[in-house]
């Protein structure tokens, strides 16, 4: 692990709420988007020489056009409730950071502009001019914040900064100063189907690997099916399932699961992504292109349904957006909810016993789990409300034997983001991500020294990579984190297995050494 | 004096209701184009009552929050409620039974109403936190609303005022009748203050108050696999497709 720049945070045996440290994170922004990736969203190539006012005007169509937005310009009352909830205050102490003052970065402009006492009496109401400083610091802060709504949570009238760091980072491609990361990636899932940019027959081969690893290590023929005609179930989940560590052993899990229930089931190389990064960069019309293909690839496999591999933020999408987005999807089976989510699907088969789960396959942890905020606060699973907590825990103590939670100040609603969602998982942010992270090694911390937890599991796709960078950071070892279907994976009896579950634990840690 | 202030409060009710409605309007007529309540959220239409009555009643998501600025802030909306509602004793004869029920508790109202003031304004200059993201509007607000309730209390505890001359006035004000007004000192400054409050509410963060009903994170069933939602304009943007 190469030795960090700048300071890991200290982790405190208890939360505390630190004193501000004004422009500690100044100096951090991500890489701006290249002219090819930006023409290829439809967006001008560098910043356009009349920015200033393009940019008050779009600020104008947005709070036309969405209301979150619009209500919650007016509406804050700066009463400071969220300025000790969002993980990158925590951990950079960059007062910019508080949910409030990202939120004001682009409220004074609004007040400026668009407010009759901004237009008067500007200094009184905290009103500013759209200047470049003003721009840089837009650029600089709303790229620090992962959208996890952790703040819409705790505000009184539920103000999203997510919503507002959205609306930011639509207005800054507008005007042409777009992120590197997600506009690259976008670009890439457009044309290729995936975040990745894999072609079709590198997923093949990926694929066929797996299917032989599987059956090495089970001598049971379980198939990784890919673009299917006819299949009854079309899975979309995050192109990182397909290599990298621990999504992988998720991606295997969900394959063992369909294939002891009998289902019939598929992936497309055209819709290979389950991430949306149209929605971190807030524009419907990016995210609504991505989740068209989606319903292209259900239309063109003739699958009955939909559902969705271990992602937070693509789970929000496809819960909440995807109907909006792509739908009505009324040439699926109605029998189903659309989509679901894989988790829903094996905490099915488990209940009525399809699936069988022997526990001790993975007795060589204990267990924690990481509730992904996408998944916690913008959606949710099952028919009752806070089922997105349930049944992934449920899951995940029926196939090992112990499992605690973190601090309650730190599951479930109020969970800390891993730090690096929301179009932030990239290098040139890699401080801002250790950071940010924080709050969770704090908890996680706490859990493994009270409760002896070794391993957190995720359902995010995010998380996992996230996870597994910033780790060693806060002297966690990297395969620390697993995927909760890497569980089940572990645990899940198939029918005609030649080695028994300890085995397999055997060439798991082989593997993990490696 | 009489006149210059039913001018006043004429315009000032103007203001009040007119910039209200304009502003709700434009909340109305904005769409929500995304489902993005913040869940776990109610799945029916009455669970969203539900929860919108126990924000607005007891600060649920503040409650959550921050208990400090729970208490003082719920002292202050809920003294301030006890407050109003005492007034309209001024405005209506005979006076409402229930209001008059409520004339002890509002009483002492306003004592919590202006604790909870003095809580919130203390934390706003004390933590650092607080202060960062204070304008200087937002001192003023707060100083303004105790300016009210300070003038208001004096005159229920200390100097009273000439409540029946006021009380015909406010009533004749009502059926455009301008009466006599009371002048003194504490009242006018009372009385001003209010018509301030009333002119800026339109225009200041003062619009919380309508805009809790329509904040989406809070408003909104959790359905969205069920029923699809959207809105006119991403309709649009469809068939141009
Ligand atoms: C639907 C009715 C209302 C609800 C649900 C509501 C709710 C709240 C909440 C939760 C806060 C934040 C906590 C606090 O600082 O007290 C707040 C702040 C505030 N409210 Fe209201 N409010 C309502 C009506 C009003 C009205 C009619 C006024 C008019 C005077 C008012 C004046 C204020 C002020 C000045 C603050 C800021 C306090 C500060 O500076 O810290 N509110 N409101
Ligand atoms: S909690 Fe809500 S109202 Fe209070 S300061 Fe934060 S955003 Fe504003
Ligand atoms: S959405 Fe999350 S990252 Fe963004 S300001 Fe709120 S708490 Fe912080
Ligand atoms: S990556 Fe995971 S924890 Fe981070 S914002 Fe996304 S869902 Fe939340």
């Amino acid at each position: 692990m190469a030795a960090a720049k700048f300071d890991v945070p200290e982790l405190k045996d208890y939360p505390i709420i630190p004193k501000l440290k004004k422009d500690a994170m100044a100096h951090s922004a991500p890489y701006v988007a290249k002219e090819e990736f930006q023409t290829k969203l439809g967006y001008p190539g560098e910043l356009i020489d009349n920015w200033k006012e393009v940019a008050i005007e779009k600020m104008g169509e947005l709070t036309d056009k969405y209301r979150s937005l619009s209500v919650y310009l007016d509406s804050c009352v700066k009463c400071g409730a969220c300025t000790d909830k969002c993980h990158y205050y925590l951990g950079t102490t960059d007062p910019k950071n508080m949910p409030v003052a990202r939120q004001d970065l682009f409220r004074k402009v609004y007040r400026r502009y668009y407010t009759l006492a901004g237009k008067i009496v500007p200094k009184l109401v905290g009103a500013e001019d759209l200047t470049e400083e003003v721009l840089d610091d837009w650029y600089t802060y709303f790229h620090q914040c992962s959208q996890c709504r952790r703040c819409s949570v705790y505000c009184p009238y539920g103000i999203d900064t997510a919503e507002i760091s959205m609306a930011a980072r639509e207005i800054m491609d507008t005007v042409g100063k777009g992120q590197k990361y997600c506009n690259e990636i976008i670009g890439k899932a457009q044309v290729l189907g995936n975040n990745l940019g894999l072609p079709e027959p590198a997923l093949i081969d990926t694929l066929e690997g797996l299917e032989e690893d599987i059956e090495d290590e089970t001598g049971v023929q379980v198939k990784l099916p890919l673009d299917v005609k006819g299949a009854d179930v079309l899975l979309i989940t995050p192109s990182a399932d397909f290599f990298a560590e621990p999504h992988i052993d998720g991606l295997i899990g969900y394959a063992k699961v369909f294939h002891e229930a009998d289902v019939s089931w598929t992936m497309s190389s055209y819709a290979s992504e389950a991430a949306n990064f149209g929605m971190f960069i807030g524009s419907y019309e990016n995210m609504q292109k991505l989740a068209l293909r989606i319903r292209q690839a259900a239309l063109d496999l003739g699958v009955k349904r939909i559902v969705f591999g271990e992602c937070g933020h693509a789970w929000r999408v496809a819960y909440s957006f995807l109907n909006t987005l792509a739908g009505p999807f009324d040439f699926l089976d109605s029998n189903y909810p659309v989509p679901q989510h894989i988790c829903e699907v094996t905490h099915g088969f488990i209940q009525d016993g399809t699936i069988k789960l022997d526990k001790s396959g993975n007795d060589h942890m204990t267990l924690t789990y990481h509730d992904s905020c996408n998944v916690a606060r913008a959606s949710r699973m099952g028919d009752t409300p806070g089922g997105q907590f349930t049944i992934p825990r449920d899951i995940i103590k029926a196939s090992c034997n112990d499992y605690y939670d973190m601090p309650e100040h730190s599951i479930k609603e109020g969970t800390y983001c891993c730090g690096g969602g929301g179009g932030l998982l990239t290098d040139d942010l890699i401080e801002l991500r250790v950071k940010g992270a924080m709050p969770r090694m704090q908890a996680l911390k706490q859990v493994t020294e009270q409760n002896g937890v070794t391993h957190m599991a995720a359902i995010c796709a995010i998380c996992k990579s996230q996870f597994s960078k910033i780790f060693p950071y806060y002297d966690f070892q990297m395969d620390q984190i697993v995927s909760v279907h890497q569980l089940v994976s572990n645990a899940i009896v198939l029918t005609g297995q030649t080695d028994g579950g300890s085995d397999e634990e055997d060439t798991k840690d082989a593997e993990q050494a490696a | 004096m009489s006149i210059l202030f039913a001018i006043l409060f004429y315009a000032a009710t103007a203001i009040l209701v007119f910039g209200v409605a304009y502003k709700v309007r434009k909340y109305i007529k904005t769409p929500a184009p995304l489902k993005i309540p913040t869940t776990p959220a109610p799945t029916t239409r009455s669970g969203v009552a539900f929860r919108m009555l126990k924000e607005i009643t007891i600060f649920e998501s503040l409650f959550k929050s921050n208990k400090w600025i729970w208490l003082f802030g719920w002292l202050f909306h809920f003294g301030l409620l006890l407050v109003l509602l005492r007034h309209l004793r001024y405005f209506t004869d005979p006076v409402w039974w229930w209001v008059a029920l409520l004339q002890p508790f509002g009483k002492y109202a306003s004592i919590a109403m202006l604790f909870g003031l003095c809580g919130l304004l203390l934390r706003r200059i004390v933590v650092d936190r607080v202060r960062y993201i204070s304008a200087p509007s937002d001192y003023l607000m707060l100083l303004l609303i105790i300016g009210i309730g300070t003038t208001g209390a004096l005159m229920t505890f200390v100097t009273h005022t000439d409540i029946v001359t006021l009380k015909s006035y406010l009533l004749g004000l009502m059926v455009f009748d301008i009466r006599t007004m009371p002048t003194d000192i504490i009242l006018v400054i009372h009385l001003s203050l209010v018509i301030l409050l009333m002119v800026i509410f339109p225009i200041s963060k003062l619009l919380h108050a309508p805009g809790v009903f329509f904040s989406p994170t809070r408003n909104q069933v959790d359905n969205p696999r069920e029923k699809r939602h959207i809105s006119a304009w991403a309709i649009k943007l469809e068939s141009s497709k």
